[in-house]
């Protein structure tokens, strides 16, 4: 990392899988209503791949436990060496110091983890559904997506239009894309799934990926089964420990014909969607422990 | 006494590897249980083992304390599990867990595999259930002992929190001791009046040792919705929040029971709170919430403490237990 300021060293870990690091503040900045933060992070950046996670100190009046929060992007070359990009809404005492961090600070950030978005094995069209922020990874798979030269189509949907995260990137890295509010100050008025339809008309999406709030992916995951494709989605869930031992983040998922809680942190939070027991999921977060998005207060996209 | 006086005991100062980190987790010298520091995992803060090997050898730890078994696999409570509170936070998991068959063939030969003594929390309903799971446990290559958790407040039937009741406590405690081939450690609630009594009657069922903490039961609101944050309305405290009423039962039981083996815990995160948890009366230090925060965090208590001893020119961990001035 940056410095040599001596004491333990900077990254902790194995040679693969998740490291601990103090990493450098290189950047802040709004996208929209959102925030944006950059840390100097070359190991975890070489290593993450769209959909993961990680998890990040914070201070605040009474806070002890880590924000995880989804890859928004990463770059393995440059200037800086590699650098990862995480992107939050400020909810609570934890993302309002995040919110407040000098550029150069130093930041504890355990990443990357969970598991990835799986990449098509076949040709296929991909669509990829973001709900507020959720459209945080999917741009990150986006890029990995037309690096494979697979064609991707983008839908992202809000309460609002400064809610919709990113809409010049979900351009840039799409063949075709749509914007939905719920308010309809920006796009089409309604929600992402009033134009999954005609997305899904021409036949040639093979696979869906989602993120967004449960109800979101709940919805779209019961489109993809009417429409016989495959649906991948990246669940939040409050967790404490985002390294699998607490047993706070579970959801109930169909495995080898049985049902399992299984934990969004380490069996996800990327999960095949038609393998989710929507209907018996627990009540949704409210607060910032949830992990990212703006969950029951906004609605959903 | 100064601020800059942090040292009261004019040091000769140590080299860190010049400290003796054992401790000896038995008062029966002829079964000594010695630990080669005094770090454990918390049960429940310590998942398979799996998950914290992927950031550093666990082996390095005293020992470690596995999340509480059930006699049958358990799917726990619904969501949401977790509720962070100021310093604090409340976690009504509801023990999920394998059952202890699948988990003795499966997790506990792979824990053995690594060299690292295993600890195994056992959680029954039902008195009957805590004898069928220590024999579950009977001759078990690398358990070195069993903490009978009679004290979880989180599971559903809310009608039996053993710890509670002395009678209880004793009974529950000698089904374990009964037909356990290794000590046995009765972990108990501080949601007691007097928590010295429930610690005898855990000697009185044979128990070898005392775990004290484990959580409080707790709750939290959410003002806005006007609902409990948690799906199961109340849930265990833990983390620093409890750290005082941790150290006052350990100090309790030591100064009622001197010679009696504790693994001492609640809101332990840092290397003077391990410190202080062996000054009232503790052997060994268990370290839980403080996982969450820091995967790596009793990896660096086991390496802090050699270093805090050394410059203090503390030659051994075992001297600071019960060394309490007052």
């Amino acid at each position: 990392m940056s410095s040599s300021r001596g004491r333990a060293p900077s990254v902790q870990g194995r040679a693969d899988g998740p490291l601990r690091a103090q990493c450098e503040v290189l950047a802040y900045q709004r996208i929209g209503n959102y925030h944006s933060l950059t840390f100097v992070a070359p190991e975890m950046a070489e290593r993450a791949r769209p959909g993961q996670f990680v998890s990040v100190a914070v201070k605040g009046e009474g806070t002890l436990l880590r924000r995880p929060f989804s890859i928004y992007a990463v770059s393995r070359h440059g200037p800086w060496a590699g650098t990862i990009e995480i992107v939050f809404d400020v909810v609570g005492p934890g993302t309002r110091y995040l919110s407040k961090l000098a550029k150069h600070s130093s930041v504890d950030i355990v990443g990357p983890l969970g598991r990835s978005f799986p990449m098509p094995q076949q040709a296929v069209d991909c669509l990829l559904v973001g709900g507020g922020y959720g459209a945080a990874p999917l741009l990150f798979l986006a890029q990995r997506l037309q690096q494979s030269s697979l064609r991707v189509n983008i839908v992202l949907g809000a309460a609002t239009q400064n809610r919709l995260f990113n809409i010049i990137e979900a351009k840039r890295l799409s063949a075709s894309s749509a914007f939905t509010t719920e308010d309809g100050s920006f796009g089409i008025h309604g929600r992402v799934t009033d134009v999954l339809e005609r997305m899904l008309a021409g036949g040639t999406v093979g696979v869906i990926y989602a993120c967004g709030p449960m109800p979101m992916l709940a919805a779209v995951t019961a489109i993809a089964r009417e429409h016989r494709v495959a649906v991948q989605v990246a669940v939040e869930e409050a967790m404490a420990c985002g390294v699998g031992v607490c047993m706070t983040c579970v959801l109930p998922v169909r495995r080898d014909r049985r049902t399992a809680n299984l934990r969004a942190c380490v069996e996800g939070p990327v999960f095949n969607g038609k393998t989710i027991l929507w209907e018996r999921l627990g009540r949704q977060p409210d607060d910032e422990v949830a992990s990212g998005e703006e969950a029951t207060a906004q609605g959903w996209a | 006494m100064t601020a800059v006086e942090s040292s009261p005991r004019a040091p000769h100062r140590l080299r860190h590897d010049q400290v003796d980190t054992r401790v000896n987790l038995s008062a029966d010298p002829s079964q000594p249980l010695q630990l080669a520091n005094p770090i454990v995992t918390a049960s429940g803060c310590f998942g398979s083992g799996r998950e914290l090997q992927r950031f550093f050898d666990i082996a390095n730890l005293g020992a470690v304390v596995v999340k509480s078994l059930t006699v049958e696999p358990r799917d726990g409570l619904p969501t949401p599990r977790m509720a962070e509170t100021a310093s604090g936070m409340l976690n009504a998991i509801g023990l999920q867990n394998p059952g202890i068959e699948a988990w003795v063939a499966t997790e506990l030969p792979w824990l053995h595999g690594l060299g690292v003594p295993v600890i195994v929390s056992i959680t029954g309903k039902t008195v009957a259930e805590y004898r069928e799971l220590a024999e579950h446990l009977r001759d078990q290559p690398g358990v070195v002992a069993i903490e009978a958790n009679i004290s979880c407040p989180n599971v559903e039937d809310r009608n039996v929190v053993f710890a509670c009741r002395q009678d209880a406590t004793r009974k529950a405690i000698q089904q374990v001791t009964s037909v356990s081939t290794v000590p046995v450690f009765a972990k108990l609630t501080p949601d007691v009046t007097d928590i010295v009594a429930i610690a005898k009657a855990a000697v009185a069922g044979g128990a070898s040792g005392v775990s004290l903490v484990n959580t409080l039961l707790g709750m939290a609101i959410d003002a806005e919705f006007r609902r409990p944050k948690l799906a199961a309305v109340t849930g265990g405290l833990s983390g620093p929040a409890i750290k005082p009423v941790a150290l006052r039962a350990v100090h309790q039981v030591h100064q009622a029971l001197p010679d009696l083996p504790i693994i001492g815990m609640g809101g332990v995160r840092s290397v003077t709170d391990v410190v202080e948890f062996l000054l009232a009366g503790a052997n060994a230090v268990a370290v839980g919430t403080a996982t969450f925060a820091n995967p790596m965090v009793t990896l660096e208590l086991t390496q802090g403490l050699s270093r805090w001893c050394a410059e203090r020119g503390i030659a051994t961990a075992a001297e600071l237990r019960g060394a309490l001035d007052w």
